[in-house]
């Protein structure tokens, strides 16, 4: 199999979390820690054979990990690391240079209404609108 | 659709650069409009520690200073939001102050976010991992038995 890119990856968390089922399944094992299919059928109103078909999807995704052991026994845990790789995404999307960028408007102009001297515009017009004369 | 690693944006400020270069760098500023609170040690390698009040907790952020060009070019990098303490990745942050006009053009470059070091990506597929190194196992014992 191919190394994965970094979007493959986000691609998988996504599509997981998208999913109703495979939602409570991960959210159950990140609030319990490892789990077997049985133990997640006592958690979850989900039968185990449908929490293993969903475990092994899961596991194909990287998204969780099957510690070794008997079938039955098998206990899996949520892998951190394509979580991670999904969360730079979120970051990038979460980060609001906007907002920060109009505060930062914002302190320019009360700052330069409280020293008249710096202003050499008239502080209360939108920048855009200043720079559309000539 | 590609992670986006690069956010850009400009603005127009009617003020002139240095004093946009004061409102970026020093911690009256940026404890102004960045943060609710600021300390800055202005120099290539000094740190800033910017604090915002929440509802009922505070949030803070750390930025290890970069670039110090009064006033034209200022940058750090920080910590990608929302990754464990322990993540080695940082976004670097870069502002540009042109004179336009009286005020300043105003550009922030912020990069790094698509960045994922090789050990992670590893981690992100054990299970393959684990996979694979179990047929390399078995092309060894192959390529062993063929000699």
């Amino acid at each position: 199999m191919p190394r994965p890119d970094p979007e493959a990856v986000a691609a998988a968390v996504f599509a997981a979390l998208a999913e109703p089922t495979r939602r409570s399944i991960l959210g159950a094992l990140a609030t319990h820690g490892p789990s077997t299919a049985t133990d997640l059928a006592a958690l979850l109103p989900i039968s185990r054979q449908a929490i293993t078909k969903h475990l092994e999807l899961l596991a194909d995704a990287g998204l969780v990990l099957a510690e070794p052991g008997e079938r039955r026994r098998i206990r899996y845990r949520v892998n951190a690391a394509p979580m991670t790789i999904a969360q730079t995404y979120l970051a990038a999307l979460a980060r609001d240079w906007d907002s920060k960028l109009a505060g930062l408007q914002r302190a320019l102009a009360g700052r330069a209404a409280q020293s008249p001297d710096l202003a050499r515009q008239p502080a209360d017009l939108p920048a855009t609108e200043r720079d559309a004369g000539p | 659709m590609p992670i986006p690693d690069r956010i850009e944006r400009t603005i127009e400020l009617a003020q002139p650069p240095v004093q946009v270069w004061d409102a970026l760098t020093s911690a009256e500023g940026l404890g102004g409009w960045f943060g609710d609170r600021a300390t800055v040690d202005l120099r290539p390698g000094g740190e800033a520690h910017v604090e915002w009040d929440l509802d009922d907790s505070c949030h803070n952020a750390t930025l290890t200073i970069a670039v110090v060009e009064p006033p034209n070019r200022f940058a750090w990098t920080w910590r990608i939001q929302g990754l464990p303490e322990d993540d080695p990745r940082r976004t670097y942050v870069e502002f540009t102050l042109a004179p336009a006009g009286a005020g300043t053009r105003l550009t922030v470059v912020e990069s790094g976010f698509a960045q994922v070091p090789d050990g992670l990506l590893d981690a992100a597929y054990q299970g393959n991992v684990a996979g694979w190194r179990k047929e390399l196992a078995d092309l060894v014992s192959y390529l062993d038995a063929a000699a």
